[in-house]
């Protein structure tokens, strides 16, 4: 994710670092967890389709989902979470500090965020990067036709700096119409100002719902950055970080087996070796988490697998209407792949 | 001689001098160039209202259930209709919402009791609304005792956050920057130079910065395994950051006061307490009436700033609401809506402060 307050994170991140790497150091996430009765997760304050509470006062989003996955998996119940809402800069101090024992919030996965902060990326949730919003009209295919185009897009961000090396790199000028909001750069766009909305992938989809008629705009194939967003553990708790990897990787498994939240009971008694041992039928893998044999099956009978969960929170299921693309199984064509269970 | 004693039947005064075209002509017509500036503000008036009109009331929808109820012609209180629950108690359990209405229930009626002069035991009722119903508030809301479960402080949000973070603070900052207030005044030196120094530093720090620190580098500081509430950390640093300004307040009050109120007060015997609780302070607190209200109006809208540490007032609840896919781009509606009901309790702070003024007027106001 492209955030204002990138900077202003690592340095409160950073400054606090040589406290942190003692609170870091902590480790038995899993007894603590199970003495409080709920997962710790972090989550964002609000963002369409990973996470924003509903009518009804619950949680939900694709964030949201892997924290219910890990709870499944601790506890058998998807339902022990204590959501702790995040803004960007606060994220990482509340995963050192303790307060949030996961932090599924949108986080881009970089080389300083695993390394010098003290944290651990479990996975990946979400293959996100900077695409481009275009008016139908222009009968525009690819990003390469964008030569002189005036690209809407909001100030601050690393969003800005990435289109600029893009056009950049491919010879082309644009003309950048900043604004200070999401929601202006959208007022922007309907306005005329720009030919062109440039946001992550993820968020593109959100802000052409507000559009006046949303079927006037598409999104063009390129992605033009990688943010890869995934959920983070502090380091030093290698078996609270198993827990948490293997919980994405058990939802991507089951996807790929095609066992649902749907067929997981008849699923139970298939034949195929690799299935009997994801859902705890041939051995014991949750015994080496400290879990029970039945871990995976939690998971995917209570949240799904992976394919449900991105189609239910921002696939075609859900308003945002966000394509599979790159975050297809590398069976149908995206990279998403997960280890064997054996 | 005299018989033309006949007394004349009192006639109305002439048409030009009454109604409503005399008024007009005596307000807004009286000369060419207030003519001019009166059509120009009506013409902007006008043409300001009328979208409004049209938009908040003529083209809005007020039923349904979904973002396909509302037409996009104009506002979609639908969006307010379904998630009204959730802006006035936030993630508060459905079930347990009772508890929310119960204490601000019983705080109205308190309030009321001591904001309106016939009813009796005010005394009595003061010492239950400050000392008793905190704690019937915190275990009614709170939870854990008498049997009710306990709602975590991360599931409180809304209006009722709003309340909670804007009663503490005014509650509390009203002691805390009288003793302070009294304290910079004073001739005792660690007592003035610490009042001095408390003021000065929480007055000179952004209070988006005080919230900033509670809610990121606090946690760091304390030892591994211990959390402070993070409602707990912004009630702290509401209340030290409020009590500094109004201790400035309450001071410019005191020394309003004459000289020798305090010395006629001494010479009669009384010590120092009795001076200040007696004499100098129910003078002083009149007169701060408007600059009090004033801080506690800035108090209840600043509580918004908590969005920042994750915590969802009632302009945070709205914007994580905005933020759900089902209902994008109602950013407008969620808006007003806040802006409505925080101008609403503004106001009635406001009137309320006037008519204290008025009813405790005592020919000191010039």
């Amino acid at each position: 994710m492209s955030h204002k307050n990138n900077k202003f994170a690592l340095l409160t991140a950073a400054t606090g670092l040589a406290l942190a790497t003692t609170a870091a150091a902590q480790a038995a996430t899993l007894e603590d967890t199970r003495a409080q009765g709920v997962v710790q997760c972090g989550v964002s304050d609000g963002l369409p389709g990973f996470s924003s509470p509903n009518d009804q006062g619950e949680w939900q989003g694709i964030d949201v989902d892997v924290c219910r996955a890990v709870a499944a998996a601790v506890f058998g119940d998807s339902e022990a979470v204590r959501y702790v809402p995040l803004n960007a800069v606060e994220r990482f101090t509340a995963l050192q500090s303790g307060e949030v024992d996961v932090l599924s919030r949108n986080t881009t996965w970089t080389t300083t965020r695993d390394t010098t902060l003290g944290l651990n990326f479990t996975g990946v949730t979400f293959y996100d990067g900077i695409g481009f919003l275009v008016n139908k009209d222009l009968g525009l295919s690819s990003a390469k036709e964008l030569d002189g185009a005036a690209i809407c897009v909001q100030a601050g961000t690393t969003t800005e700096l990435n289109v600029a090396d893009y056009f950049r790199a491919n010879g082309m000028q644009f003309d950048p119409i900043v604004f200070d909001t999401s929601e202006q750069t959208v007022g922007g766009f309907q306005a005329g100002r720009c030919d062109v909305l440039t946001s992550d992938t993820s968020q593109l989809a959100a802000l052409r719902i507000q559009l006046e008629n949303p079927d006037s705009a598409v999104v063009l194939p390129e992605v033009i950055s990688k943010e890869p967003l995934g959920p983070v553990v502090r380091q030093g708790d290698d078996q609270w970080f198993n827990i948490v990897k293997w919980s994405l990787f058990a939802m991507l498994n089951a996807e790929e087996m095609g066992i649902s939240s749907d067929n997981v009971d008849d699923m139970l008694s298939s034949d195929n070796p690799d299935i009997a041992r994801l859902l705890g039928q041939d051995g014991n893998y949750g015994e080496a988490m400290g879990l029970e044999a039945d871990w995976a099956y939690n998971i995917i009978s209570q949240v799904g697998n992976y394919g449900q969960v991105f189609d239910r929170n921002v696939g075609m299921d859900s308003p945002l209407q966000i394509e599979r693309g790159i975050n297809e199984l590398w069976t149908n064509g995206g990279i998403h792949y997960a280890p064997p269970v054996r | 001689m005299i018989h033309n004693r006949t007394v004349i039947e009192a006639r109305p005064a002439p048409t030009h001098t009454i109604g409503p075209v005399a008024w007009l002509r005596a307000n807004l017509f009286s000369g060419p160039i207030n003519t001019i500036l009166s059509l120009a503000a009506i013409y902007l008036l006008v043409s300001l209202l009328v979208p409004t009109i049209q938009w908040a009331f003529i083209d809005a929808d007020w039923v349904g259930t979904s973002r396909d109820d509302c037409s996009r012609e104009g506002a979609c209180w639908v969006f307010i209709n379904a998630r009204i629950g959730q802006f006035i108690y936030g993630l508060y359990p459905r079930h347990e919402i009772w508890r929310v209405n119960v204490t601000f229930g019983l705080f109205a009626v308190l309030i009321a009791w001591l904001a309106i002069p016939r009813l009796p035991l005010k005394r009595w009722v003061a010492v239950a609304t400050l000392v008793v119903f905190p704690f019937v508030a915190f275990a009614l809301l709170y939870g854990g005792r008498f049997g009710l479960p306990v709602v975590e402080t991360h599931r409180w949000g809304g209006l009722m956050l709003t309340l909670v973070l804007a009663v503490v603070g005014m509650v509390a900052a009203l002691p805390i920057g009288t003793l302070l207030a009294l304290g910079r005044r004073s001739k005792m030196p660690i007592v003035k130079s610490f009042s001095v120094i408390f003021i000065e530093f929480w007055r000179g720090v952004p209070l988006i910065t005080v919230l900033f620190m509670a809610s990121v580098m606090l946690p760091l500081f304390l030892p591994t395994g211990m959390n402070v509430d993070r409602l707990v950390r912004a009630l702290i640093g509401i209340t030290l950051f409020q009590s500094a300004y109004m201790a400035e307040v309450i001071r410019g009050g005191l020394q309003a006061i004459p000289r020798g109120q305090e010395e006629a007060a001494a010479a009669l015997g009384m010590g120092y307490w009795k001076r200040m609780g007696l004499i100098v302070l129910p003078q002083a607190l009149k007169m701060m009436i408007p600059g009090i209200v004033n801080t506690f109006i800035s108090l209840f809208k600043d509580t918004t700033l908590v969005m920042i540490i994750g915590l969802f007032d009632l302009l945070g609840i709205v914007q994580a609401a905005l933020s759900d896919s089902r209902w994008l781009g109602f950013s407008v509606e969620g808006y007003a809506f806040a802006a409505l009901v925080f101008w609403i309790f503004c106001f009635s702070m406001s009137r309320y402060s006037q008519y204290l003024e008025r009813k405790l007027h005592t020919g000191h106001k010039r």
